[in-house]
């Protein structure tokens, strides 16, 4: 019974986002992020080729990182514009239900009411999945036709494993408007709070970030102490920063879809005294990017953690 | 009798659909809902009546498991409505004041989701559906899109929705809310049929009194979450006049500041409304007859006098200043 009504719940909700006219502004989003990546990408790598300023290993991959001049690329258009998705699939998913008086409907039926905010998550991240998937890889086939770049085995799994990560940060975008959509009353309120949150973690974090660590880690002067205070600078600055999923994001991304790329945190002369110079094999990758991933589990964790206490607790009464 | 209680010792446990005993519910320092009984028999049609704020609708979703009560017990057919609460939504449809539809999908396809989330799928679903839209005479808008829909219709597909798991027991919440006579009369005469026809039991609440009054079996009275009254039209009717009040409308020529005395002056007056040319003198007993010796003999003449009836709304307004006091 319980799993039977949350499958037509599921069916249901993913029917909506389908049907609703919110699915046309997904496609443009979704295809404007993957006609400007895939263009950034075709002309940057050109451009980079000529001027010999990247290695060849790997080229498949800069078809998702490679960014021209101006435009930026893939990858960060995914880390900017993604939350968008998330957002506009969930901002209203409860208080609509509310203003259209359709929960109090739908509560007064014999399901158990965890499966309404359950199957409205899940949904979203069905659709969110399918978006990611569908995007990346549509870069990766026009890529491989234009260019003639055949991927390594390893490349298309790196490939996976960043859009799963795409995944889990749109959803924790959706957890974050599910669980406004729950709080707020109306839908636009919720919708101006989620875009206040964006905000907040794509542009106002770095720059809190930046101030706090230059006041308590002085790097201006030219004496030995602001040479010495380098390290907790850019410590402090990372670690304030990484309380944003969307630089969360955008390091682990670049971790993975940058097989050169070896460490995320500052290290000293020292330390890469010796090392020798090389690619980093998809396990060790992942084993960087793993507390990355499992922060944004934790978030997307407490955001629906959270909208599913509160949805359990309110009382329904008629709009 | 007592204040609060609506229970018929002569009935036995198994006809009685709805029970309840001192449910209560508080917000704060706020009583919704005051340690109310009531019994509800099995095929009757029960009108919960009371001005808004009462603590109609917070009984209905406590009954319905969607609120927990504070204090008391409820039980539908024997089943606990808090801690057994999917098996009282299984038996109980429940049809919200202002019922919402997803706007986007036809009446059709709204019904075949409430259909499916009860269990029910294939030629039995899509059979009942048009069992359904036939009964609330719906056919035609059938695969329109909701959000197309005029209240009136929307109200009727409410009902076709609520009779989707066929329950034993519907609970409708101002079902008559924003609807036209005429919308009014099929909806009375659809609630009436599903008792006759149907067995099925239904407790409906309003504010509506003369809407309700002719479809209700029994009527509760519902002031300030208590229930003050309880029994059928007849009875209510009778508890007041036991109580000794009557209410005389008056009209009078010359209306001036001596009938005004008069009236001050005599006995058994308990208050007088003064409203353009109509006298309301709400008395303790029939005063009819003082009235129009006392007034012809000062010169008056009696233009209109009537004793008000003792209607549902008479009843209503005497509880509901009772309860005020």
């Amino acid at each position: 019974m319980r799993s039977g009504t949350l499958k037509v719940l599921f069916e249901k909700e993913t029917a909506d986002f389908i049907r609703s006219r919110r699915m046309g502004l997904f496609l443009i989003l979704i295809s404007l992020i993957t006609i400007s990546g895939f263009y950034a990408a075709t002309a940057g790598i050109a451009e980079a080729l000529d001027s010999q300023t990247i290695n060849n290993d790997f080229l498949f991959l800069k078809l998702f990182t490679a960014g021209a001049n101006s435009i930026p690329s893939y990858t960060a258009l995914m880390a900017l514009m993604g939350p968008f998705i998330g957002i506009f699939m969930g901002f209203d998913a409860i208080n609509s239900e509310r203003s259209e008086g359709t929960l109090n409907r739908l509560i007064s039926q014999p399901i158990y009411r965890d499966n309404i905010i359950i199957s409205k998550f899940l949904a979203g991240l069905f659709m969110i999945s399918i978006f990611v998937f569908s995007s990346g890889l549509l870069i990766g086939a026009v890529g491989l036709l234009k260019t003639g770049l055949v991927p390594s085995s390893e490349e298309v799994a790196r490939l996976l494993c960043y859009l799963l990560l795409c995944t889990v940060y749109i959803g924790f975008w959706l957890a974050t408007a599910i669980l406004c959509s729950t709080v707020c009353r109306h839908a636009a309120t919720s919708a101006l709070s989620c875009i206040a949150l964006w905000l907040l973690c794509a542009i106002f974090i770095s720059l809190v970030a930046g101030i706090l660590a230059d006041a308590l880690y002085p790097v201006s002067g030219n004496d030995l102490q602001s040479a010495m205070n380098q390290l907790g600078n850019i410590t402090l600055k990372t670690g304030i920063n990484r309380l944003s999923p969307y630089y969360l994001f955008g390091e682990a991304a670049g971790i993975l879809m940058n097989p050169a790329a070896r460490t995320i945190n500052a290290v000293s002369m020292t330390q890469l005294v010796g090392a020798i110079s090389g690619n980093l094999s998809l396990g060790q990758s992942l084993l960087l990017v793993w507390p990355h991933l499992t922060a944004m589990l934790a978030f997307v964790a407490l955001c629906f953690g959270t909208s599913y206490v509160s949805f359990m607790r309110q009382e329904v009464r008629s709009r | 009798m007592r204040k609060g209680r609506c229970v018929m010792n002569t009935e036995t446990e198994k006809t009685e659909a709805i029970v309840i005993d001192g449910l209560t519910k508080k917000y704060g320092d706020f009583t919704a809902v005051d340690h109310l009984d009531l019994r509800i028999h099995k095929g009757e049609v029960f009108g919960l009546l009371g001005p808004n704020g009462a603590g109609k609708t917070t009984t209905t979703l406590m009954l319905l498991g969607l609120t927990e009560p504070t204090e008391g017990r409820a039980t539908i057919n024997g089943i606990d409505c808090v801690r057994e609460s999917i098996r009282v939504k299984s038996a109980v449809g429940y049809l919200p004041d202002n019922v919402g539809f997803y706007g986007s999908m036809t009446g059709r396809e709204n019904l075949r989701f409430m259909g499916k989330i009860n269990g029910l799928s294939g030629e039995e679903l899509e059979q009942r559906i048009d069992e359904l839209l036939q009964r609330v005479n719906m056919v035609d808008a059938a695969d329109k899109k909701t959000s197309t829909y005029s209240r009136g219709m929307r109200q009727r597909l409410g009902i076709a929705d609520v009779l989707m798991k066929d329950p034993q027991i519907i609970i409708m919440d101002e079902p008559t809310l924003g609807i036209d006579p005429e919308g009014v009369r099929e909806l009375m005469l659809l609630i009436r049929d599903l008792a006759e026809s149907d067995g099925r039991t239904i407790l409906l609440s309003s504010h509506q009194l003369y809407q309700v009054q002719k479809v209700c079996d029994r009527m509760g009275i519902f002031v300030h979450g208590r229930m003050v009254a309880c029994g059928s039209l007849e009875e209510l009717g009778r508890q007041i006049n036991s109580e000794g009040k009557s209410t005389t409308e008056l009209s009078v020529y010359p209306d001036n500041i001596g009938l005004q005395k008069i009236f001050k002056e005599m006995d058994g007056i308990n208050s007088i409304e003064h409203s353009s040319d109509m006298y309301v003198l709400r008395t303790e007993y029939d005063l009819r007859m003082k009235l129009s010796r006392e007034l012809t003999e000062k010169g008056y003449t009696i233009m209109h006098m009537r004793q008000a009836s003792s209607d549902l709304d008479e009843i209503y307004r005497t509880y509901f200043e009772k309860e005020a006091v």
